[in-house]
């Protein structure tokens, strides 16, 4: 759009009157923030509101040094001046948080072979690694991951800037106050305990703040596109966007306490809270961990195999699907319970309808390679997010299986669950985002390729092996403790006490762990990988530039 | 005029729309009937708020994040109704803000463990669960027996859980701490209490008389757990098996 004189004017205008108001809401939120601190029986959230304080006060800090003058749209050439800063901050807040997540994971899987891991403290416990563990997986690693991409992607597609100044900044930061917040309130005791929704009614609200400026960042700067259409990636980045809003909002309703203490109540109650909280947990899988993580399918896969989309028809026609059907699948979390029959064979029949949506993305994403098929041999990172499809088809076969009543009856309440969840979250969401950081690190640092390929190789079969032995483990654990939960002697008793089926899960937690250990290390091969891509850029520019400066000489 | 998919494709408003518009059905059709549907709870005889003892052991129970592990619902199935009891009804969860039904079962289920145990096994099992369970895989609470319990909170719990629906009335609001401390010592008048609540269990859930712990509050929790509601009266009969 053809506005880039007037913008420039206006910019400079904009920009004085912007910044006040920012730093007048940080200044009035760190005194609300210190009233709280000071008020608080709680120390936890004593600890919360002070870092609340000097986060308001970083920002007044910063930004008047920083952020006086906006970055020029477009480059002296012509080409939009892309913000890759936040993009590379985003890289590494990702690989940071995925490392500590897998840890987290593999600590609690130990604990589970091995309870006296829990070492009886209370910071220490199961019960509250738990949630640290999901939340930093899903919101810390995925959430930066989406965040990431989706600044990447929606800038390079719509051939504009990241709108905004400070605000990109503030969901980038915010964000990760936000896992701080949530993340020392688990480890401390802070929590509503509602699952994958954990955080307390503050930390909700700030999130409410971080995300409703994400979609307003992520829309303007669809407005300022140059290309007339929004590209099929941002389609999903948008329904991911907009339906965690109306997710987070639904589920997380709450009455606080009182304005000083940590704690609140959460209005629904019994049935319908349980209707809620699953409309929300499956949710956030369908949008957070797919429909977010289906955009960077469609960005990077195409990107990296250098060919088109297989079908523009069926992405719209499975982008509509996913996001009609989705939503209808929470009750099958809740079959045979107390939620009435015709709510769980809804959740089962849309269940079973997911399938085809799912599959219609699979093979879009996997059909992108037409013609490239070689490179499956020759690039590894290519490789490791098409076996990410891969995996997406077998855990949304799988998942549609288990919702299946009686099925669900034997899978439900044990280790199958858990290994569904873990083929979906290692295979398909972390392989997806490995694969997208891959590209995106070169990309990003000028580097022709990464530093090496032959990590990424090792990776790629060491994460696999892992998910494997996890995958396979569950099965067993789970189909194993679910047979004996139901098994009768001939006298029709049952046969076998809870502890019996939880004696005979030793050896599957075991590989289990093992399999968990070697994603992680996996991972810490990416990190270092991605960390000497990057570090080793500015001494490639140095010779570059030497080597052209030295041609210059016999020129003169 | 034939719709073209163009239309949403650029512009980024009609997109949103659209895309609330086709997330919004699914979750209304099936939360809303939910709250006007009559018989989604079922009417039952029994049902009373947690006490104040008792709603204290139940933010022990959220913050130490037992869900996680114990769910609090027994499936409508057979070999469920045999080792837990009854299946769980609607009705016994209603005043549970959040519902506690939990997704695993790391450990067994918890709807109907009220009575199950006596209060001397849970203070031993709280302590290290391998002393009476030795398979057992669950972490020691053993520092809940030395915590004191935090009772400043209490009176606005309950209002809070009175403002979002559950039927304490004014004097359960306003006597809360007495009737909280009441519950646990079997020595001080709780005729109170019980006028408020009805049947409650009344003692000193720990072992330990000198002080009021978090295990305490845990332990009281644990023990009216499914007790409300005579399930003998609605049908299935339900066979226990310990």
């Amino acid at each position: 759009m053809a506005e880039q004189g007037p913008v420039s004017t206006s910019k400079s205008m904009g920009a004085p009157g912007a910044l006040s108001g920012v730093l007048i809401a940080a200044a009035m939120l760190s005194f609300l923030a210190l009233y709280v601190a000071a008020r608080t029986y709680s120390g936890t959230m004593q600890l919360h509101m002070v870092l609340i304080v000097a986060f308001c006060y970083a920002a007044m800090w910063w930004l008047p040094a920083n952020a006086s003058k906006l970055p020029a749209q477009v480059n002296a050439d012509g080409t939009p001046n892309y913000n890759e800063k936040i993009v590379r901050y985003g890289v590494f807040a990702s690989a940071f948080w995925g490392v500590v997540g897998f840890l987290v994971g593999l600590y609690i899987a130990l604990q589970l072979a091995f309870p006296a891991l829990n070492l009886d403290l209370p910071f220490t416990s199961f019960g509250r690694l738990r949630p640290l563990h999901t939340s930093a997986v899903i919101f810390a690693f995925g959430g930066n991951i989406l965040l990431m991409t989706s600044f990447y992607v929606v800038q390079r597609t719509s051939r504009a800037r990241l709108a905004g100044n400070i605000a990109p900044w503030f969901v980038f930061w915010g964000y990760q106050l936000f896992i701080v917040l949530a993340a020392t309130g688990y480890v401390f005791g802070v929590t509503q305990s509602k699952e994958y929704a954990e955080p307390e009614w503050y930390v909700d609200l700030w999130l409410t703040a971080v995300w409703v400026t994400y979609l307003l960042v992520f829309l303007a700067t669809l407005w300022k596109r140059t290309e007339p259409h929004i590209y099929v990636a941002n389609w999903f980045y948008l329904a991911f966007i907009v339906t965690i809003a109306m997710l987070h909002l639904g589920n997380n309703m709450a009455v606080p306490i009182s304005l000083t203490s940590p704690h609140s109540v959460i209005v629904w109650s019994g049935v319908q809270d349980a209707m809620i909280q699953w409309w929300y947990g499956h949710n956030a899988v369908g949008f957070f961990l797919t429909a977010g993580f289906l955009a960077i399918m469609y960005y990077f896969i195409p990107k990296q195999a250098n060919r088109p989309v297989y079908s523009y028809r069926l992405s719209i026609i499975h982008f509509w699907a996913i996001t009609f059907l989705y939503i209808w699948a929470g009750p099958h979390h809740l079959h045979f319970t107390a939620l009435p029959d015709w709510a769980q064979t809804l959740g089962m029949t849309f269940s079973i309808m997911l399938w085809m949506p799912s599959w219609g993305g699979m093979i879009n994403g996997l059909m992108t390679l037409s013609g490239a098929w070689d490179k499956l041999r020759t690039d590894p990172v290519l490789r490791m997010m098409f076996v990410s499809v891969a995996f997406y088809g077998m855990s949304t076969f799988e998942g549609p299986v288990m919702s299946i009543k009686a099925v669900n009856s034997l899978s439900h309440y044990n280790d199958w669950t858990i290994g569904h969840v873990h083929s979906g979250a290692l295979g398909w969401v972390g392989f997806i985002s490995f694969g997208a950081l891959y590209c995106i690190t070169p990309w990003l640092y000028r580097r022709k390729s990464l530093y090496s390929l032959r990590l990424v190789e090792w990776h790629f079969w060491i994460a696999t092996m892992g998910i494997v032995l996890y995958m396979v483990s569950m099965w067993f654990a789970g189909i194993t403790q679910g047979l004996m939960w139901r098994a009768y002697d001939t006298l029709g008793y049952l046969q076998y006490s809870f502890g019996e089926t939880v004696e005979v899960l030793l050896p599957y937690y075991i590989i289990r762990a093992t399999g968990g250990g070697l994603f992680v290390i996996g991972s810490l091969l990416m990190a270092y990988n991605l960390y000497m891509t990057a570090r080793t850029a500015p001494a490639a520019r140095r010779r570059e530039a030497a080597a052209s400066s030295a041609a210059a000489v016999p020129a003169e | 005029m034939r719709f073209s998919h163009a239309v949403l494709e650029k512009n980024s408003i009609i997109l949103l729309i659209g895309i609330l518009l086709t997330v919004a059905v699914g979750g209304l059709v099936e939360i809303v009937p939910l709250f006007l549907i009559k018989t989604t709870i079922e009417r039952v005889e029994g049902m009373r708020p947690y006490t104040p003892l008792e709603l204290a052991g139940r933010q022990v129970y959220l913050r130490e994040g037992c869900y996680n592990c114990h769910s609090q619902m027994i499936r409508a199935l057979r070999s469920e109704v045999d080792r837990y009891g009854h299946y769980s009804l609607a009705a016994e969860s209603m005043y549970d803000h959040p519902f506690q039904w939990g997704s695993k079962r790391t450990g067994p289920d918890l709807a109907r463990v009220g009575g199950k145990y006596s209060d001397e096994w849970h203070q031993v099992h709280m302590k290290n669960p391998r002393n009476v369970v030795p398979e057992s895989i669950m972490p020691g609470y053993s520092f809940l027996a030395e915590k004191k319990l935090e009772t400043r909170e209490i009176k606005d719990l309950v209002a809070t859980h009175q403002f979002v629906g559950v039927p304490y009335d004014e004097a359960m609001v306003e006597q809360a701490v007495k009737d909280l401390f009441a519950q646990a010592n079997p020595d001080s008048d709780y005729d109170g209490l019980l006028e408020r609540y009805g049947e409650v269990n009344v003692r000193d859930f720990d072992g330990n008389p000198e002080k009021l712990t978090e295990l305490d509050a845990l332990i009281a929790y644990l023990q009216m757990l499914g007790t409300l509601v005579d399930t003998d009266v609605y049908g299935l009969e339900a066979k226990r098996q310990h």
